[in-house]
């Protein structure tokens, strides 16, 4: 689905929040567009739980403004926008004494949705044998995927996703994620938060980089992969009496690094120099047995920011 | 404001003290203790048995005056505080729905479960004891259900209000106690303190007034006044002029204790 044209739905303008001297929250300006899946990354304390709540009308800006379509959302007309909302917030918190039936029955009246959505939402994530027990019988998996079931009712249009796959299990995490990818069809706007920076790097349209309570970054991964202009490593897989003929045609191109291993020699390279390697390494005459690319990981690029 | 919003949060806070047998825990102790209160409350005197109404509801104030204040500050004291602890009341902000309604709908459920134990406790005694009360007598009994109603009520409504300030349960918990012990025993012994260190020269006028601050004293007053045997047997009455007695007066002070404090925790609640 092409975003790129799409209305931003979410607009955050010089957003700051200050507790005393802490500047949790830094002059943030963000555009999130309609039915994009934005993620938003940085270390603990970056602000970026701070910057959801805020997106939430759950704490008050110290100064800027957000609105969530259109409508500010510190203003009193935000409660009809919250219908359009589900919230997932981080290590979610239920009630204990009621079963995971009762706790989406609960949540369903305040949301004004009928209550014939629970079985569904359960079900949509895997909880639906368990939908009688109480929830101080979940495991933190399951109510963690109760949480999302709750995020889930009332068809949200807009996602907040705050460290969603904490305590989820690898399948659980497979799951989840084809029901964002389910969710994103229909065009369903959300942001994400997450420390796992692998699981969502192939997953998000866009992302922000955020870190001391500012955004150092937005754009697509591979975007921001360029912006940073982080290198490249080869992996050339070749017998070790081969590491010098690697080397030497490879001297007259300006690689950064060459370093050799047991059975293979590793080549760390600029994006612009990568189609030359690869010619070089093909004069070779097949003694490069295997040979992969890897480009910067999110987390490198993360590092490169952020550092 | 949503009715439907305050409905949905206040039936869920009842019926959790359903579930967990706290309704039926209160009841009990009031029901126990009002038998116990109307069969052997002479028997200092060498008798026993049920003896006059008056006399029964007379014990019954003095005994509800400590029980009910402490019972409402337990139950109340963790309302908002403890949502915010547990990290549950941002899900919940995250609802479509304000802090005014979440806050209304805390205290109507809990207000509702302390109002069920307390008609249920000493409803049943009213029941056992109907054989042996006359109409007017029922009336007091009734009268004397309602105050305890209305001081458990307020009692409530001043514990909403600690949690809404304090920090977390712990100090919150010692707030709570903090009130009780204030109101409960220490006020009147500071007024009369005030009063006879004085010689009566300071504080005499107004006493009647200060009185009013204090919810468990406006009920004490409420149910001295309206029982004709009993008022004799408290030297409050002398001191207290009978304009101000007047029950819808004094239970015109007691809805002013419920919305009062609820109107603060409001205020803060919403900062």
């Amino acid at each position: 689905m092409q975003t790129e044209t799409k209305p931003a739905v979410i607009i955050a303008r010089d957003v700051h929040k200050h507790y005393g001297p802490i500047h949790a929250v830094d002059g943030v300006d963000l555009d999130i567009r309609a039915g994009e899946l934005f993620g938003l990354i940085g270390h603990n304390g970056a602000g970026k739980s701070t910057l959801f709540k805020m997106m939430l009308g759950l704490i008050t800006a110290t100064a800027g403004e957000i609105r969530i379509d259109g409508v500010q959302v510190s203003g009193g007309n935000f409660r009809k926008v919250r219908r359009t909302i589900g919230y997932l917030p981080e290590n979610v918190v239920l009630y204990d004494n009621l079963s995971g039936l009762e706790t989406l029955q609960f949540f369903a009246r305040l949301k004004g949705v009928a209550a014939t959505e629970c079985g569904p939402a359960l079900e949509r994530v895997g909880l639906a044998q368990a939908a009688k027990r109480r929830v101080r019988e979940y495991s933190k998996g399951m109510r963690q995927r109760l949480g999302f079931a709750q995020a889930l009712l009332g068809k949200p249009r807009i996602l907040f996703l705050d460290e969603p796959t904490t305590g989820l299990d690898p399948e659980a995490i497979r799951s989840f994620y084809a029901i964002l990818r389910q969710l994103r069809s229909e065009g369903v706007t959300m942001v994400i938060t997450s420390h796992i920076l692998a699981e969502i790097q192939e997953r998000v349209d866009r992302l922000a980089i955020m870190t001391a309570g500012r955004i150092q970054a937005t754009g697509t991964v591979q975007a921001l992969r360029e912006q940073m202009d982080l290198p490249l490593w080869f992996t050339v897989r070749v017998a070790p009496e081969d590491f010098e003929a690697v080397r030497a045609a490879l001297s007259h191109l300006p690689v950064k690094a060459i370093e050799a291993h047991d059975d293979h020699v590793t080549v760390q390279c600029q994006r612009e120099v990568k189609m030359a390697v690869i010619e070089a390494l093909a004069t070779l005459n097949g003694r490069v047995r295997d040979l992969t690319v890897r480009e910067p990981s999110l987390e490198d690029v993360f590092f490169g920011f952020s550092d | 404001m949503e009715i439907a919003q305050i409905v949905t949060i206040a039936s869920k806070e009842f019926w959790d003290r359903i579930r967990n047998r706290w309704v039926l825990a209160v009841a009990l102790i009031f029901t126990a203790f009002a038998l116990v209160i109307a069969y052997f409350g002479a028997a200092q005197q060498g008798d026993v048995g049920f003896r006059s109404i008056d006399v029964t509801i007379a014990s019954l104030v003095s005994l509800v005056i400590y029980l009910i204040p402490l019972i409402a500050l337990i139950l109340g004291f963790d309302a908002i505080v403890g949502e915010r602890e547990r990290g549950s009341l941002d899900l919940l902000l995250s609802m479509p729905i304000t802090r005014l309604e979440i806050l209304l709908g805390k205290y109507f459920g809990l207000a509702a479960a302390l109002t069920f134990s307390t008609v249920a406790g000493f409803g049943l005694v009213a029941i056992l004891l109907s054989a042996q009360l006359d109409f007017n007598a029922l009336i007091h009994y009734f009268g004397f259900m309602l105050s305890s109603v209305l001081l458990g009520c307020a009692f409530l409504s001043l514990a909403v209000m600690l949690s809404v300030f304090a920090a977390d349960r712990t100090r919150a918990s010692g707030l709570a106690i903090a009130m009780w012990f204030f109101f409960v025993l220490v006020f009147d012994l500071l007024l009369l303190g005030a009063l006879v260190a004085s010689g009566g020269q300071w504080g005499g006028e107004i006493f009647p007034y200060l009185l009013l601050a204090n919810p468990a004293d406006v009920f004490r007053i409420l149910n001295i006044f309206t029982l004709a045997d009993v008022r004799s047997m408290y030297g409050l009455a002398t001191v207290f002029p009978p304009t101000l007695a007047n029950p819808w007066l004094l239970g015109l002070v007691m809805l002013g204790w419920i919305a009062a404090p609820l109107a603060i925790a409001t205020w803060r609640f919403r900062q």
